[in-house]
């Protein structure tokens, strides 16, 4: 999967993903910026999948094991907690009675 | 070739992460978000388990179910209050797996004896970036739980010995690029990466807390991005690049909401400076209501608008206020509440304290237009807000705060200033604002203030 050569699709991919990132995020009314924050942080735990590749690999060496472990649960704990408290802030926000 | 279920099941997810964000910008599709966001995860999760790399499910499994045992009573047992330190504490969380994953993927490429090449490069800005922002993240955590002192830690020498460890930090991670190796280079370079993050944020107080955490909200993205580069996997470039973007803009909209920079927010030092401006103020009068003549002006307004700050947050009143609104509205007062883009340790923190507080949300008005209206207002309640509201931040360009945007209440037809007593706040600064003809102070915890006013109007009430 890695290739040590540079591959300049990845930094356009990356240059894109950031502008469209900018205009999305920019929308975001100011009333919701704790969950955004929330949000994006258990979007961001999807680096799970790169602890999850190390860890179950056929010939990791136990160091790597360690290692993976910590990063699957660390990375699994910010995912979980931050969807969940997410949705538990975003439900609070109510309409009132006048409108 | 089973590579081909995993790229679908990534640009899907990719493609949901999108939306997720997309749906965030308005409270009424704002769920909806969530749980796009949670099937683009599980699609990645699911996609890689199904990489013929991985081959050995226990441990994962294990790592899985150890994770959300912690996360999910995280999730619901943490008290709203406490949101700004579990967001700083995820950061540490986010940023400590990303700095794991690069350490073991570096170690791989030392021991294959590669040289200098792409992937060599981006796993040392990984470790770099991850490393800091996860020691960074854990002084702000300890800031905001009050583990250590919110001041500005500020000393001799601070910033000369911040500047050298960051060199040496870089210098050791441009070493390791070019010939990666493990062993003490690395670990030393560990040290420094992760000394450096704790240097950081260390000289930086607690008002300053919403720009630093959106910083490192981005740096996080940031390391996240760049471990994509190292693997090559473009989900994780995305997905880091959308978290950047979002650290960046919140900061950005933070320091635009104090005039301030982030070179100055990083090394300011702020509220220290503040601290020496008050030393020549004398004792000056004001005025002061009790609770039952706030209560009774209160109730003979048309229209109160409420400032809430961080002192409300302390006191824990968010309840005690929506209370207070509750028993305005009976008596047909108009009222709102006005959001400083800075109240708060968090971007959004009083948002979601009086959501908590069942205060609907087309009632929480930012500042840029509650501003025109306050000339028009009968009482502005100020509740544990202080620089958010002074004006000399407007009037006054001498003001260590001077140019910062303000809510300006004293623009209003009459004000009200909760507060324990005339010591100055936080920051530090005199505020012209208690000393107007117009302002009266209310004395005492928010808390217990805001129900005694509630008790007056709800009780004194005929029938």
């Amino acid at each position: 999967m890695t290739s040590t050569t540079f591959d300049s699709d990845l930094l356009l991919i990356f240059m894109l993903a950031a502008f469209l990132g900018y205009q999305l995020i920019k929308r975001v009314s100011s009333l919701l910026h704790s969950p955004l924050m929330s949000l994006t942080n258990a979007i961001a735990a999807v680096a799970v999948v790169g602890a999850i590749t190390i860890l179950g690999e056929a010939n990791a060496t136990p160091l790597a094991k360690v290692l993976g472990f910590i990063a699957v649960t660390a990375a699994t704990v910010n995912l979980v907690s931050g969807f969940l408290i997410t949705d538990r802030m975003l439900k609070m926000f109510k309409k009132g009675p006048r409108s | 070739m089973n590579h081909l279920h995993v790229q679908a099941a990534y640009i899907i997810s990719a493609a949901c992460f999108i939306l997720s964000l997309m749906w965030m910008s308005h409270p009424s599709t704002a769920r909806r978000g969530v749980l796009v966001g949670e099937l683009g995860m599980l699609l990645a999760i699911v996609g890689t388990l199904m990489l013929k790399e991985v081959v050995s499910y226990e441990l994962i499994a294990a790592a899985l179910l150890l994770g959300s045992a912690i996360g999910v009573p995280m999730a619901y047992l943490m008290p709203m209050t406490a949101i700004p330190q579990r967001t700083a504490l995820s950061h540490a969380f986010g940023a400590l797996a990303v700095a794991l994953i690069g350490v073991v993927e570096f170690g791989k490429l030392a021991h294959a004896g590669a040289g200098f090449s792409f992937v060599s490069g981006a796993l040392v800005f990984e470790m770099l970036l991850g490393l800091l922002t996860c020691t960074a993240s854990l002084v702000a955590f300890a800031k905001l739980q009050e583990l250590m002192p919110t001041r500005p830690i500020l000393f001799k020498g601070q910033t000369l010995l911040n500047l050298a460890v960051f060199l040496a930090a870089v210098g050791l991670a441009a070493t390791l690029a070019m010939h990666p190796q493990g062993g003490l280079w690395l670990a030393a370079f560990i040290v420094l990466a992760a000394l450096f993050g704790i240097l950081l944020v260390t000289p930086i107080g607690g008002a300053d807390m919403p720009t630093v955490i959106a910083l490192l909200n981005a740096y996080a993205g940031l390391a996240a991005s760049a471990m994509g580069f190292a693997l090559g996997n473009q989900l994780l470039i995305i997905t880091g690049a959308l978290d950047g973007a979002s650290g960046f803009i919140l900061a950005l909209i933070m320091c635009k909401a104090m005039n301030r920079s982030f070179a100055n927010v990083m090394f300011g030092g702020f509220g220290q400076v503040a601290a020496i401006g008050a030393q020549g103020g004398e004792a000056r009068h004001v005025r002061a209501f009790s609770v039952e003549e706030a209560a009774m002006h209160l109730e003979h307004a048309n229209s109160v608008v409420i400032v809430p700050g961080y002192g409300m947050a302390v006191a824990q009143a968010q309840h005690k206020v929506s209370e207070l609104y509750q028993a305005l509205l009976t008596k047909s007062v108009d009222v709102r509440f006005a959001i400083h883009p800075v109240a708060g340790r968090m971007p959004g923190h009083m948002n979601v304290l009086l959501a908590e507080a069942n205060v609907p949300y087309e009632l929480l008005v930012e500042m840029d237009e509650i501003n025109g209206d306050l000339p028009n207002t009968d009482v502005a309640l100020v509740i544990g807000a202080n620089d958010v509201v002074n004006p000399a931040a407007r009037d006054d360009p001498a003001s260590a705060i001077a140019g910062m945007p303000i809510i300006e209440v004293d623009r209003a037809r009459s004000v009200m200033v909760i507060k324990r007593s005339m010591n100055p706040g936080f920051a530090g600064i005199e505020n012209e604002l208690y000393h107007l003809d117009k302002t009266h102070m209310l004395f005492g915890d928010a808390k217990a203030f805001v129900a005694g006013m509630v008790k007056e109007i709800t009780g004194g009430s005929p029938g």
